[in-house]
C-alpha cells in the first residue's frame, strides 16, 4: 500500500500545459527521486502537494485517505513539509525565530521552551546549530539544515526535498546524504526532487522520471542504471538534423582563459574555464542547468564581470569593452537564455525590438534621430526571410509566439555580422518547425565562418549542431568531446561527474 | 543653568513631536509588514479633521477621538485596497491617497465649519498633572503635566516596541516585510496580515492629527498637517524601522521646531527657515550616509504574488 | 465587442475622471447645491468667458510643464514627486538673474533668465537623480523632503536678500518691465509662457517618439535589464531623465516669476507641482495628452472662482474634486484589459511605468 498516492494531476497554465496525467506512488519510509530536466514539472508538482497551486484535475491520497491541499498550512496540518530550493529564511532573523515562525501559539514568544525543544531536535537529527545564530552570517549548508529543522519540528512525516543538493559543494552533499539516510531510519518518507544522477543512485529507492508534464518512467533503483535513467531524462521528439556540410575551422575568434565568476547570490558559478572557438566551428555546451553557463554566456557578452580570467575575442581582451562596445567593436552577438526579461521589450512593437541593440547606429538612426523608414524596412526584410509569423510591425512583440520572437532575436543578432555568435537555451519552449529554422540559421552562420558558441540542455540539439561538445557541471568544463566520439552516454557521465578533466577525449 | 524659557521649549518639543511620533510608530507598523506609506500625512489629516468633527458635534473629545480613528481608518482602508489588493505602485498610491485627503478635508471643513475655513474652538483634552510625579523637579514639569493622549503614547511606545519584538505578531510582521515567502509557506496570509496592517498604520497615525486637534491648537484648519507625515516618514527611516530609535529622531525634530519657533520672535542672526529645513535636511544626509546600511524591510514595496517555480 | 472593449479600456481616463464628477456630484448635492448648475457654471467660467478662458491658459502653463517634469522621469522608471521645489528653486535663479545681472539688452537678459530657471531646477533635480542612479536610494522620499527644503531656502531669500525693503511681506523687488513676458491677448492675463509650454510639450513628445534617446530612455523605463543588454547606461538615462525634467520644472518657476507675478513671492505655489503628477496620469505619459489634461485641470481651478460668484458654492469643492480624480485616475491605472489580473499583480514591481506605460 503506498503510503502517498498522485493519481491523474493535470495542471496548465493559461494555454500551457504544466503536468498532464501526472501519477506517482511513494512507499511510507523510502527515498523517493523525482527525476527530470528544468521545465518538466516536478517543482510544479511539489508545489501543488504543498498547497501553492491546486490542481486541476487529479486526486491526491496519504495515508490512504484524501489529501486536500488548499494552502501551504493545510499541507503542514497533514503533516507534509517542504525543503524549498530556494530557501525560506528570513534573512535577519535568527534559527529558533526562523522555525517557529507561522506555528500557533499564544501572543507571547515562548523563546525559552522552544529553544529547549529546538536543541532537542538537533540532537536527534545530529545537526550542530546555534538557535540565536541570525541566518544572514549563516553558510548555505547551515542554513539547508535551518530549513530542514522548519519541517522536523512540525512533526512533518512526509518531507519533500526540492533540489536540495543545488546548493551544497561537494564535501557538504555527503553529510547532506547521510542525513538522509538516518531521516529515513526515523520513519520518515522523502521525495526528492533532482536533477543529480549520482545522489539518486547513492541514496534513493525508486525513481520517477518527468519530461516535459509527463511521466516517462518509474522504477526501482536496483533494478536499472545511470545510463538507462538518464536516456529517460534527456529524449525528446526530435528535430531533423541540420544540414552538415565539412569544414575546417579557421583562425581562433573567442578564447576563454582560467575563466571564473560569480553568481547574483555572491556563489563562485564558474571555476577556471579554458577553452577556445574557431572562425566556421559550432562549439556546444551541454550539462544541466545551473551548472554556470548563464554566467558564461554573460561573461562573454558583457554583462557579467568575472572575477578573474581573460575573454579574448580574435585576439583582443574584451574585458575593458562594455555591451554596447562588445557589440561593435568586438562583434559578439548574444541570444540570452531569457527571451521576455532581457532577450525582447515585450511592450515594444516588433520593429523596436529588432533595432534594439542596435539603436545609436545606422541605419536605424542617424545623428540622434530615429529613422524609422529603414527600421521599418529592415525589419519587414527579416521578418520575410527569417519566416517570423506576425500580423504587422507595429504590432507589439509580446503577441508573437515564442517561436517567432525567437526567430525576430536571432535575425537581430546575425544581421549584425558578428564574428562570435554566443546562443543560450534558444530553443526553450519551441515547436520543432521553430527549432528547426533556428539551428538551419546557427549552420548558416557556421557555413559563412562565424564562431558559434551553443549552449543548452536538450542533448540532442546540442548533439545536432555542435563540431565539438563540452560539458559543464558545477562551474566546470569538465570535458570536450569532438563530434565523432560524443554520444548521449558519455555526456550524461560528464554531466554528473563534478571532477574538471580539462581533458578532450 | 536651566530656566522656565528653557523648559518651554522641551516643554514645546515634546509636544510638536508627539504627532510625529504617532505617525512614526504607524509608518514603522506597516513597513515592517512590507507596505510604504507614504499615505501618513493623508492618515494625519484625516484624523485630525475626523477629531473635530467628531468634538464639535458631540461636544465632546472623546468622540472626537473616535471619530478621528474612524476617519484615519477610511484612509486606511482606501490605501490597503489600492495597494495590497489592486497592487497599484505603492508610492503612486500613497500620494493619490494623500492628495485626496486634502482635497476632501479642505472641502468638508467648508461645509461642516460654519466659521470659514477654520473650525470653531473644539472641545479638547485639558491637562492632567500626575500626582506625585508631577512634583518632580524638571521632569514633572515637561512629562506629566500633560494630557490623555500624550500619557497613552507614553505607554504605546514601549507597547510597540514589545509587540513587534516580542510576540509573535511582531514576528510574523517581521518576517512579512522581510521574505513574504517564506510566511505564506509558513502557512499564514500575507494578504491579511498586509491588509489590516496598513488601516492599522494609518489608525495610529491618525492619533497624530487627534492630538494635534484635541490637544494642542483645539481647532481644525485646511492642509494643518503641514508635512508631518513627511518628517515622521524621515524619522522612522532614521531610526531604522524601530520605535525606540524613531522617537529619538522624532523628538529630535520636535525639539528643532521649537527652536526655530523661538527664532521666529527673537534671534536675526540665524535665518529661521535653518531650523526648518533641519530635520529634511539631515534625513536625506542620514539616507546618503547609511543608503547601505539602513535598509527598509527587505519586502517593502513589492506585491506579493503567490507563485513562482 | 474586442475592439468595443479596447476602446473603452483605451479611455479610461476619461472614465475615471467623469467617475470623479459622479461622485462630486454628490458632494455637491450634500452642501444643498445642483450639481448640474454648478458644472455648467465651471465649465462656462473656465472655457467659455474671455477673462476665464485667459485665466485658464495662465494656470495651464505651470501646470503643464510640471505635468511634463512628472511625465519624462516617469518614462524612465523614477518618480517625481519632487517638482514643487525644482519649480520654487527654479523661480529663484530667475528671479535672482532678473534682478541682479548688470544691462544688458532684453532679449538676451530675458533667455538667461529662463535658462537660469532651467539650471535651478535642473540642478535640484540632479541630486535625487543621482542618489537613485548611483546609491539606489528612493526617489520618492529625496524629492519630497527637497520639496520643503527648496520653498524654505526660496523663503528665506525673499524674507531676507532678496526682500523688497519696506515690504509687509516677504517678496522680492519687482523684475525690470523689459523682463516681463510678453501678454497674448491684450487687456488679458494671457502671457507668452504659454507659448513656451506648448513648444516644450510638443517638443518632448517628439523627442520621445523620434528621437534614439526617446527611443533609450522608453526602454530602460519599461525593461531595465533588457536595457542593458541593449548597450544603455541605466544610471546616465536615470539621471539625465531627472535633469529634464527638473529642469521643466524650474522654468516653470521662471515663468511664474518673469510671466504671472513679476516678482517673486514667498509661497507663490499654490502646488503646481503636485497638480503635475495627476497632469501626468490623466495624460498616460503622453506629452501631448499632457497639455489636454493640463488645460482640464487648470480650467477646473478658474471655474471654480466663477463657480462661487455664480451660483454660491464654495471654491473647496474644487479641491475634493481634483482629489477624487486622482484617486480614480490612480485606481484605473490598476484596470488592465490585455493582461489578466493575475499578471498585472505580478508585473507591479516598484516600477510605475509597468502600470501606465501600456498607454501609447
Amino acid at each position: 500500500m503506498s503510503y502517498l498516492q498522485l493519481d491523474g494531476i493535470i495542471k496548465r497554465f493559461g494555454s500551457f500545459t504544466a503536468l498532464d496525467e501526472v501519477s506517482l506512488s511513494v512507499q511510507q519510509g523510502s527515498i523517493h527521486a523525482l527525476l527530470g530536466e528544468n521545465g518538466a514539472g516536478k517543482t510544479t508538482l511539489m508545489n501543488i502537494l504543498y498547497g501553492f497551486y491546486q490542481a486541476d484535475h487529479g486526486s491526491l491520497q496519504l495515508a490512504g485517505k484524501p489529501l486536500n491541499v488548499a494552502s501551504p498550512r493545510q499541507a503542514l496540518d497533514a503533516g507534509v513539509g517542504m525543503i524549498h530550493q530556494h530557501f525560506m529564511l528570513v534573512d535577519n532573523l535568527s534559527v529558533l525565530e526562523n522555525v517557529i515562525l507561522g506555528l500557533p501559539g499564544g501572543l507571547r514568544l515562548k523563546l525559552a521552551e522552544h529553544r529547549r525543544r529546538l536543541l532537542e531536535l538537533c540532537e536527534r537529527v545530529e545537526f550542530t546549530i546555534d538557535p540565536d545564530a541570525v541566518i544572514a552570517h549563516l553558510p548555505i549548508g547551515t542554513r539547508q539544515q535551518v530549513e530542514i529543522l522548519k519541517a522536523l519540528y512540525r512533526d512533518v512525516d512526509l518531507l519533500i526535498l526540492d533540489e536540495p543538493s543545488s546548493v551544497l559543494g561537494p564535501g557538504e552533499i555527503d553529510a547532506f546524504l547521510r542525513m538522509l539516510n538516518r531521516l529515513k531510519a526515523m520513519g520518515k518518507t522523502m521525495l526528492f526532487i533532482t536533477h543529480k544522477l549520482d545522489e539518486v543512485f547513492q541514496v534513493c529507492d525508486r525513481v520517477t522520471v518527468m519530461r516535459q508534464g509527463r511521466v516517462v518512467g518509474n522504477v526501482e533503483i536496483g533494478d536499472t542504471t545511470p545510463a538507462k535513467v538518464s536516456r529517460l531524462m534527456v529524449g525528446r521528439e526530435l528535430a531533423p538534423p541540420p544540414q552538415r556540410v565539412g569544414n575546417a575551422p579557421g583562425r581562433q575568434v573567442l578564447q576563454l582563459e582560467r575563466l571564473s565568476a560569480l553568481n547574483d547570490r555572491g556563489i563562485q558559478a564558474l571555476h577556471q574555464v579554458s577553452l577556445e572557438i574557431r572562425a566556421g566551428e559550432v562549439l556546444g555546451i551541454a550539462g544541466v542547468d545551473g551548472n554556470g553557463q548563464a554566467e558564461l554566456a554573460e561573461c562573454i557578452a558583457g554583462l557579467r564581470a568575472p572575477s578573474s580570467g581573460d575573454i579574448r575575442v580574435c585576439n583582443e581582451s574584451v574585458l575593458e569593452h562594455d555591451v554596447a562596445t562588445r557589440r561593435t567593436r568586438n562583434k559578439i552577438g548574444y541570444v540570452p537564455e531569457d527571451r521576455h526579461s532581457t532577450g525582447l521589450i515585450l511592450d515594444f512593437s516588433l520593429w523596436e525590438n529588432a533595432m534594439l541593440r542596435d539603436s545609436r547606429r545606422a541605419p536605424f538612426s542617424i545623428r540622434g534621430l530615429l529613422r524609422r523608414a529603414a527600421a521599418f524596412a529592415r525589419t519587414e526584410d527579416w521578418c520575410a526571410r527569417y519566416d517570423v509569423r506576425m500580423h504587422s510591425i507595429q504590432q507589439k512583440i509580446r503577441f508573437l509566439s515564442g517561436g517567432n520572437q525567437q526567430k525576430l532575436i536571432f535575425a537581430r543578432e546575425v544581421e549584425c555580422n558578428p564574428d562570435l555568435l554566443v546562443v543560450m537555451q534558444p530553443c526553450k519552449g519551441l515547436d520543432v518547425g521553430a527549432i528547426e529554422a533556428l539551428q538551419r540559421t546557427v549552420m548558416e552562420q557556421r557555413a559563412k565562418g562565424k564562431a558559434v558558441l551553443y549552449i543548452s540542455t536538450e542533448l540532442d540539439e546540442v548533439l545536432a549542431v555542435s563540431d565539438r561538445i563540452g560539458v559543464m557541471c558545477a562551474g566546470h568544463l569538465t570535458g570536450v568531446l569532438e563530434r565523432a566520439n560524443a554520444n548521449a552516454e558519455r555526456i550524461a557521465l560528464l554531466m554528473t561527474s563534478t571532477v574538471a578533466t580539462g581533458a578532450s577525449l | 543653568m536651566i530656566d522656565a524659557s528653557h523648559l518651554d521649549i522641551l516643554d514645546t518639543g515634546l509636544r510638536l513631536a508627539v504627532p510625529l511620533i504617532f505617525a512614526a510608530l504607524g509608518g514603522i507598523w506597516c513597513e515592517r509588514a512590507g507596505v510604504f506609506n507614504i499615505a501618513l500625512e493623508g492618515s494625519i489629516l484625516g484624523g485630525a479633521f475626523g477629531a473635530a468633527l467628531g468634538a464639535i458635534i458631540w461636544q465632546s473629545p472623546w468622540a472626537g477621538l473616535l471619530v478621528g480613528l474612524g476617519s484615519a481608518a477610511l484612509v486606511g482602508v482606501l490605501l490597503a485596497l489600492m495597494t495590497v489588493h489592486l497592487a497599484i505602485n505603492q508610492m503612486v498610491a500613497g500620494i493619490a491617497a494623500n492628495m485626496f485627503v486634502l482635497g476632501l478635508t479642505s472641502f468638508l471643513a467648508r461645509i461642516a465649519f460654519a466659521g470659514g475655513s477654520a473650525s470653531a474652538t473644539v472641545p479638547g483634552f485639558s491637562k492632567l498633572a500626575i500626582p506625585g510625579l508631577s512634583s518632580l523637579p524638571l521632569v514633572g514639569e515637561i512629562f506629566f503635566k500633560q494630557d490623555v493622549l500624550l500619557y497613552a503614547l507614553y505607554l504605546m511606545v514601549p507597547l510597540a516596541w514589545w509587540l513587534l519584538f516580542k510576540t509573535t505578531w511582531g514576528l510574523n510582521l517581521r518576517a512579512t516585510g522581510e521574505y513574504p515567502r517564506a510566511v505564506d509557506s509558513a502557512g499564514l496570509s500575507v494578504y491579511r496580515i498586509r491588509f489590516l496592517s496598513v488601516i492599522g498604520s494609518c489608525m495610529v497615525a491618525g492619533l497624530g492629527g487627534c492630538y494635534l486637534v484635541l490637544s494642542q491648537v483645539f481647532l481644525f484648519t485646511e492642509h494643518m498637517s503641514a508635512g508631518k507625515g513627511f518628517i515622521a516618514l524621515a524619522a522612522l527611516i532614521l531610526g531604522r524601522w524601530n520605535p525606540i530609535g524613531a522617537v529619538a529622531a522624532c523628538l529630535l525634530f520636535g525639539l528643532s521646531d521649537a527652536l526655530q519657533l523661538r527664532m521666529q520672535f527673537g534671534n536675526p542672526d540665524v535665518p529661521y527657515q535653518f531650523f526648518v529645513v533641519l530635520p529634511y535636511v539631515a534625513s536625506i544626509v542620514a539616507l546618503v550616509v547609511f543608503a547601505g546600511k539602513i535598509k527598509p524591510p527587505a519586502a517593502t514595496g513589492q506585491h506579493y504574488q503567490r507563485g513562482g517555480k | 465587442m474586442n475592439t468595443l472593449l479596447r476602446a473603452v479600456y483605451g479611455l479610461r481616463m476619461l472614465w475615471a475622471v467623469l467617475a470623479a464628477f459622479l461622485v462630486g456630484s454628490g458632494l455637491i448635492l450634500a452642501t444643498g447645491h445642483n450639481p448640474l448648475r454648478a458644472y455648467a457654471a465651471l465649465f462656462e467660467g473656465a472655457f467659455f468667458d474671455y477673462y476665464g478662458l485667459a485665466d485658464t491658459l495662465v494656470k495651464m502653463c505651470p501646470m503643464l510643464l510640471a505635468g511634463l517634469a512628472v511625465i519624462i522621469p516617469m518614462r524612465c522608471g523614477l518618480f517625481n514627486v519632487g517638482a514643487e521645489g525644482q519649480i520654487y528653486i527654479g523661480a529663484l535663479a530667475s528671479a535672482a538673474v532678473a534682478l541682479y545681472l548688470p544691462e544688458i539688452h532684453w532679449l538676451p537678459h530675458l533667455l538667461l533668465c529662463l535658462v537660469a530657471g532651467m539650471l535651478g531646477g535642473g540642478l535640484w533635480a540632479l541630486v535625487p537623480g543621482y542618489l537613485r542612479a548611483c546609491r539606489g536610494i528612493n526617489e520618492v522620499i529625496v524629492t519630497l523632503l527637497m520639496n520643503y527644503v527648496g520653498i524654505n531656502v526660496v523663503s528665506y531669500f525673499v524674507s531676507g536678500p532678496m526682500m523688497q525693503p519696506g515690504a509687509p511681506y516677504p517678496y522680492s523687488p519687482e523684475i525690470p518691465a523689459g523682463l516681463q513676458l510678453p501678454l497674448l491677448l491684450g487687456d488679458a492675463d494671457t502671457h507668452a509662457g504659454v507659448l513656451i509650454a506648448l513648444a516644450l510639450c510638443l517638443v518632448l513628445f517628439l523627442v520621445l517618439r523620434y528621437t534614439t534617446l526617446g527611443f533609450s530612455m522608453n526602454a530602460v523605463g519599461k525593461n531595465p535589464q533588457a536595457a542593458r543588454y541593449a548597450g544603455m547606461s541605466i544610471k546616465r538615462h536615470l539621471m539625465l531623465s531627472m535633469v529634464v525634467g527638473g529642469s521643466v520644472a524650474g522654468l516653470a518657476g521662471a515663468i511664474e516669476v518673469l510671466g504671472v507675478k513679476y516678482r517673486l513671492y514667498h509661497l507663490f505655489s499654490p502646488g503646481y507641482g503636485y497638480d503635475g503628477i495627476v497632469v501626468a496620469f490623466m495624460s498616460g505619459l503622453n506629452p501631448l495628452l499632457a497639455s489636454v489634461s493640463a488645460f482640464f485641470l487648470a480650467g477646473l481651478s478658474t471655474g471654480a472662482q466663477f463657480m462661487q460668484r455664480e451660483i454660491g458654492l464654495d471654491v473647496t469643492v474644487i479641491d475634493a474634486l481634483r482629489g477624487l480624480i486622482v484617486i480614480f485616475v490612480a485606481a484605473g491605472l490598476a484596470w488592465k484589459y490585455v493582461v489578466p489580473p493575475k499578471a498585472v499583480r505580478q508585473a507591479a514591481r516598484a516600477n510605475p511605468t509597468a502600470l501606465t506605460g501600456e498607454l501609447r
